[in-house]
This record gives C-alpha cells, sequence and structure tokens, in this order.
C-alpha cells in the first residue's frame, strides 16, 4: 500500500501509520508542524519494515490552499498512491465552543468544511488513478443530538453523511470510502477527561481501522462495542434524550 | 493556555474532589491520592514535580507528594528519533517501552546493553534507576551505555548532557530517581547480537554458600549469570537454588527461526492473601527446585522466555493481595565475606519473612553516577507480601545491610527509613550538592524523596 496519513504525528494517527509501516507499506506523514513531522517520520523509518518509503509533507487543515500541493507531494515521494487517511482534526467541550465563538468558527471549518475540501483532493487524485480508499476519522458524537457534543458532533455528523454520500456514489467506480466513529479513545487528545466505560486504546483501534481498509468497511466503529452502544443512543426517544446526561 | 493543560487544570482541581477515583501506585500497589498525565508532547506537558514511566518501580519512587498529587508518564511520548544501522546509535523519546525497542530492534539483531528483568519499563525510568542486568559484573549499568540525556530542569531550560557534557548534571540524573529534572529524549548504542536467541547453562546447587561461590566463578566465562534461591529451606540445604548461565547463541547452535512471545496471560482479580501465604511459596520453590531433576541443564532458550520470565503474567502483582507487595533489593559488597548471603538469609528465616522470589545477582564496579545502586558484590531481591510487620522486617535487614557496608535499591523500596537511608548512602550529600545547583528550590520530589531525602512534603 502507499498511504497519505494526515495526522499521524500522534494518537490514533500515530498509532496507524506505525502499523502501516511495520506491515510493509510506504507512508507519507502529513500535518502542520515540521519539527513534529521529522520526528514522527525518523520514527517510521526506524520501525518500519525494511525498503518501504517514508516521507514528510507539511499540510495544515486550516489552509485549503495546500491541499492539492501536499498530496501531489505525496504522490511524487511514494512513486504512487492508494490510499489516503485523515485523522487529524480539533477537538474543544462543548462548555468551550459555547464560551468562545472564534474556537468555534475553527472546530466547525477545520473539522468540517476544510476536511471536506481535502476528501475532495484526494477524491480526485485517487480516482484519476482508478482508485482506493479513503479513509477519514468521524466521530460517534456525529451520531445522534447529544447534550455534551452538540457543535463538535454537528461537525461530524455532516461529514460522516458526506463520507456515506462519497461511498455510495464512487464506489462503483473503485474508490471505496471508510468512514470510522471512534468512542472514547485514550490518547493525547482525550487526556484528562474522564474515561467512560469502553474506552479504547490507539494500538487496538488502529488494528481495527487497518482491518477495515483491508477490507473496505464502510464505517466502522471503534472500539466495535461504541457500534451497540450507538444502536441504542439512537434509538432512544426525544423525551429520553432530553432528560439524560449523554 | 493549551487545551491539554487546560484540561488538566480541570482533573487537577477535582481531583481534591474526586481523591478516591485517583490513586496512583507503583507495581507494589500501595495507592496513594494522585493524578497521572500522559500527554503526547513532553515539551508542553503540565508543570509536575515528577515525571514517571510505566510504573514498574515497586515502591513510591514514581509517585507524586501530597501537595502537588500530579504525575506526568511519559509513555505516549515514545518516537525513536535516530538510528544508524553501523553503529547501533539510537535516540528516542523517554516514553519508549523496552518492549517496543526489543519488537523492532531484535529482528534486526540489535539489544539494549543492559536490560533489567521486565520489558514493561520506559528508557526515562531506565535511566533514572539505573537498572542493571543479569550481565552488570561484565557491562554494568545502564547509565553507562548513554551518550546523551535531553533534560527539562527546574528552571524550564531544555539542557543537553552526557559523560561529557553537562557531566555533574548527567551524573545525577542517571539513577537519581528523576529528582534532578524531567528526562526528554535518550540516546545510546544498541549492542549487535549474533542471534537473538541464548546459549543457557543451568545448574542445580545444593546451598547458599555452594551458590555464591558458584556464581562468582561464573563470572569469569559467562556474561550473563543470575540465580534463583529458595529461602524457605532449613539447616543444610539453606538456600538451595538453582544458578543460570548464559550468553547470546551462535549463528551454528541457534535456530534459524526469529522466537516467538508468549500470548499475554492475564490476573484476573486481585488474589485473596492466601494464594502466596507460606506454603504455595513452599510449594513452588520445592517444585521450582526439584523440576530441575538433573543437576545440569544445557540448552537453547528464547530471550523472552530468558531475560523476562515473568512478564508471561501480565499483572502478577495483583496475586499478593489487597494490601500489595514490595521488593527487598540490597546489595552486600564483597568485603562482607562469602558467607554474607548465608548470615543474611538466616535472619530473614529467622524472622518468618516469606518470599515468593529470591534472586542472587553478581555485581561488578560501582558507577561513577552519584546513586547508583551496584556495587562489587551480590545483589540479594526478595519479593514480600505487605503485612502487618513488613516495617520491622525491613528495619531488621536494613540494620544488616548497614553493619555489612552494604544498601538498597531505591527502585525497589518503600519501608526503609530516613535514618537509615542516609547510613548507608555516604554519596547523599554529593548527590543532594549538585540537585540545588540545578534546582535551589527542588521543585522536583517525589514520595521517596520526601521520605528518605528529607524533602518538604
Ligand atoms: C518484574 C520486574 C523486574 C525488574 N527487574 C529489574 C532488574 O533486573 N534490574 C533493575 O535494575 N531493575 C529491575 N526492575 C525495576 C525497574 O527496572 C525500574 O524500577 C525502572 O525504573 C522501571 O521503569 P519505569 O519506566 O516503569 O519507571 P517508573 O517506575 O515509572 O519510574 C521509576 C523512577 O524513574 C523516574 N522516571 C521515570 N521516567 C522519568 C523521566 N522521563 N524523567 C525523569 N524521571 C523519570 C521516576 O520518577 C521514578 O523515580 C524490575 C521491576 C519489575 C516490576
Amino acid at each position: 500500500m502507499k498511504a497519505v496519513v494526515l495526522g499521524a504525528t500522534r494518537g490514533m494517527g500515530r498509532a496507524l501509520a506505525r502499523k502501516l509501516a511495520e506491515r510493509g507499506d510506504s507512508v507519507a506523514v502529513l500535518g502542520r508542524d515540521s519539527a513534529e513531522l521529522e520526528r514522527s517520520g525518523a520514527d517510521l523509518r526506524a520501525r518500519g519494515a525494511p525498503g518501504i518509503r517514508v516521507a514528510t509533507i507539511a499540510c495544515d487543515l486550516e489552509k485549503p490552499d495546500g491541499f492539492k500541493a501536499a498530496l501531489d507531494a505525496a504522490e511524487d515521494a511514494l512513486l504512487g498512491l492508494d490510499t489516503v487517511i485523515v485523522t487529524a482534526g480539533l477537538f474543544a467541550t462543548q462548555e468551550a465552543l459555547e464560551a468562545d465563538p472564534a474556537l468555534l468558527a475553527r472546530v466547525l471549518t477545520v473539522d468540517f468544511s476544510n476536511t471536506v475540501l481535502f476528501c475532495e483532493e484526494a477524491r480526485k487524485k485517487l480516482l484519476g488513478r482508478g482508485g482506493g480508499t479513503l479513509c477519514v476519522f468521524s466521530s460517534v458524537a456525529g451520531d445522534r443530538g447529544r447534550k455534551p457534543v452538540v457543535l463538535y458532533g454537528a461537525a461530524k455528523a455532516g461529514l460522516s453523511r458526506y463520507l456515506e454520500g462519497l461511498d455510495h456514489r464512487y464506489r462503483g467506480q473503485g474508490l471505496k470510502t471508510v468512514c470510522v466513529k471512534p468512542g472514547f479513545v485514550r490518547t493525547g487528545m482525550t487526556e484528562g477527561l474522564k474515561a467512560p466505560p469502553f474506552a479504547g486504546e490507539p494500538e487496538a483501534v488502529a488494528d481495527q481501522v487497518l482491518t477495515a481498509i483491508d477490507l473496505g468497511l464502510p464505517e466502522v466503529y471503534a472500539p466495535a462495542m461504541w457500534g451497540l452502544v450507538m444502536g441504542v443512543i439512537k434509538g432512544l426517544p426525544r423525551f429520553v434524550m432530553r432528560r439524560v446526561g449523554f | 493556555m493549551s487545551p491539554l493543560a487546560r484540561w488538566a487544570r480541570l482533573v487537577y482541581e477535582f481531583s481534591g474532589m474526586r481523591s478516591s477515583e485517583s490513586l496512583v501506585s507503583g507495581w507494589g500497589r500501595q495507592f496513594v491520592p494522585g493524578v497521572e498525565l500522559r500527554p503526547e508532547d513532553l515539551h508542553r506537558a503540565p508543570r509536575a514535580p515528577l515525571f514517571r514511566g510505566l510504573g514498574r518501580s515497586y515502591g513510591d519512587s514514581s509517585l507524586p507528594p501530597s501537595s502537588q498529587p500530579l504525575v506526568v508518564s511519559t509513555v505516549r511520548a515514545d518516537r525513536i528519533l535516530a538510528f544508524d544501522e553501523v553503529t547501533g546509535m539510537l535516540r528516542a523519546e523517554a516514553g519508549l517501552s523496552l518492549k517496543a525497542l526489543n519488537r523492532t530492534f531484535l529482528p534486526k539483531g540489535f539489544f539494549v546493553p543492559v536490560t533489567p528483568g521486565t520489558q514493561f519499563v520506559t528508557l526515562g525510568g531506565m535511566v533514572a534507576a539505573d537498572v542493571h542486568g543479569k550481565n552488570h559484573h561484565v557491562d554494568g549499568c545502564f547509565g553507562s551505555h548513554v551518550r546523551r540525556l535531553s533534560i527539562e530542569v527546574a528552571d524550564g531550560r531544555i539542557v543537553e548532557c552526557g559523560p561529557d557534557l553537562e557531566r555533574e548534571l548527567f551524573l545525577a540524573t542517571v539513577g537519581g530517581m528523576g529528582l534532578t529534572g524531567h528526562i526528554l529524549e535518550v540516546e545510546f548504542p544498541l549492542s549487535r547480537i549474533p542471534t537473538p536467541w541464548i546459549y543457557q547453562e543451568s545448574e542445580r546447587v545444593p546451598d547458599v554458600d555452594t551458590y555464591v561461590r558458584k556464581l562468582k566463578e561464573a563470572a569469569h566465562e559467562w556474561p550473563m549469570t543470575v540465580g534463583w534461591i529458595d529461602c524457605l529451606s532449613r539447616g543444610s540445604s539453606l538456600g538451595r537454588g538453582i544458578l543460570l548461565k548464559g550468553r547470546w547463541a551462535r549463528g551454528d547452535e541457534a535456530p534459524a527461526n526469529f522466537p516467538t512471545e508468549w500470548p499475554d496471560v492475564r490476573v484476573p482479580f486481585t488474589m485473596p492473601e492466601a494464594v502466596l501465604g507460606r506454603l504455595s511459596v513452599q510449594a513452588f520453590n520445592f517444585g521450582l527446585y526439584w523440576s530441575h531433576f538433573a543437576k545440569q541443564k544445557s540448552g537453547i532458550v528464547d530471550p523472552f522466555r530468558y531475560f523476562y520470565p515473568l512478564d508471561f503474567i501480565k499483572d502478577w502483582n495483583l496475586g499478593y493481595g489487597r494490601r500489595g507487595l514490595t521488593q527487598y533489593q540490597c546489595v552486600l559488597p564483597d568485603a562482607a565475606g562469602p558467607d554474607a548471603a548465608r548470615r543474611f538469609l538466616e535472619l530473614l528465616t529467622s524472622r518468618g519473612g516469606a518470599s515468593f522470589l529470591c534472586v542472587i545477582k553478581d555485581c561488578g564496579p560501582q558507577s561513577a553516577a552519584l546513586l547508583s545502586f551496584p556495587m562489587p558484590g551480590i545483589s540479594i531481591a526478595l519479593d514480600i507480601a505487605v503485612r502487618d510487620d513488613t516495617q520491622q522486617l525491613i528495619d531488621a535487614l536494613n540494620e544488616f545491610v548497614i553493619a555489612e557496608g552494604g544498601r538498597i535499591y531505591l527502585a525497589k523500596d518503600a519501608f526503609t527509613r530516613r535514618e537509615h537511608f542516609e547510613r548507608m548512602e555516604p554519596r547523599l550529600a554529593e548527590f543532594q550538592r549538585v540537585r540545588r545547583v540545578w534546582d535551589p528550590t527542588l521543585r522536583f520530589k517525589s514520595r521517596q524523596s520526601i521520605r528518605l531525602f528529607g524533602d518538604a512534603p
């Protein structure tokens, strides 16, 4: 595989990029901080199977102008491209987002508009090469309007719908879309938050996602238990959702 | 404030109210109130009095003081930053675990110059405790192989140090139990190994005096030695045991395939105290001794079983019940005489101290690191279930060790008294001097440093 991972310097993206490199796939790491990119690139080179290519390319989800160039550069560096993975995104609590409109604008823009813009570039690139896999991290937060994640959840809901539509429209042409819906995963992003039951570890999530990519599954809950949890929550009537705290 | 710092603050502030939920402990499972944060970026970690790794030190070395109950774990800062295939030189973030390191580098024919008896440690923890292995008599401690450390010191600066750069800070940090600053990165060379397999010879030994004599003899021919003693048998078979001698296997004697690790076995829950009570310990040791039916055995063993036999049962510390365990590890200098181990065991058995495992290792020369544990002699390690009389037992053992000119290993300790520690550690004053040069207000501290070094609580 020749994969781009946007967000591979941290958390689930880091775990996923390591698994790819270890099993022999070439990886282009995309991120905004050049020092961080260097460190993650070195890590993947040291851990990766012999003979793989590892590239590091600057790309900032807040700067859509650079998306196409970054994907072109990745394609050049890896001598091809068949998989694009997006794990990057912003998170903030409902309280923080309600209190700070500027932060809210950033989160909505990055997690929805800009992620979609990036995916559109990736779609064109992959379709132009005859197909491939686009795997994007959305969230269980988008599955239902819930009190603690109204705003963040709204952006993720939009993203999940987009990915679903994309899969329906282009799978026939060889572009598979994988929408990952992580529940609570213990990473730097969720550090300090109280972990609910069924919290996952990034390595285990990465294993699950890798399987989903290999099999081309359109949707994956990680840890899998969250699929059941969300199944129940999706079925709850509104009057219940208004009362409960989750 | 970064979001991370904000959450840290939130958790920190809540921790007072929810102290029953936020507990931390070392491997010995004596819990204290505290919050552990695991940031990915150590440079932007919240200000904490202490860093820790995987918490494999047994006692309170990795536990934050009650006045500032926050400790930063490095485990998510685990990137390999540079590796040179020719020289083996490796630089990595302090949270890289030995488990990950072995998984990456054993197949490439490289191994750490010194390994402790578990893979679940971080590079930072290996430096801070200056760990030793079965090869101490030839290769010394881990810190003696370190070329560079990157440390965040008390005033917030990040300082590079090594044996030839800011040497004082380096020598205080190696074995300094996190008290000189936060270790961010570690650089040291991996050693080339001929194969990933070990050639081992083992021998049943009838008593402790013979054991110590053979251990010292084996040091001349074998790069790795270790052994296990049954400290419950009495009389003439006091301290009978099994001595293991090993070296890396050559290409012509090792299997061609790569050794596989066993799947993890977990202890499902905290065991009732009785499981590791006296009878079961006796049975275990009896079984272990006589399972080595032949007097001598030799053969090829895989490195995981050889170096990390305890790692196969993931949470074996749960086997010690609700009150947890402590490990008592001391070094008895050569000057104490060849019978020092026997006298130690006699004292232990007379006090009814039952130890599931008693490991006796050979120690070579002392390192230049200011608080490094080993000195020429033998090291004795006992796992002890915590009971009402544990404090008295440790006190008695410490009196003995002081009289013999030995000392204890901080990474294992939870019960030693300050006055005992001061009497066994003449290097303490120099360590404290260097520490104050870099940290005049003694901002960095642990529960252990409050207990043993007299830091303000
Ligand atoms: C089964 C078992 C077998 C063992 N065998 C051996 C052995 O053979 N030889 C041996 O020497 N030891 C042995 N040990 C002890 C172990 O190697 C040490 O306690 C080691 O320090 C644990 O590493 P850690 O990453 O878990 O560190 P922790 O236990 O988390 O921390 C240990 C100390 O290091 C400090 N520290 C950790 N990381 C940093 C950092 N980044 N910056 C500053 N300070 C830091 C902490 O503050 C603390 O004082 C064994 C332990 C177990 C459980």
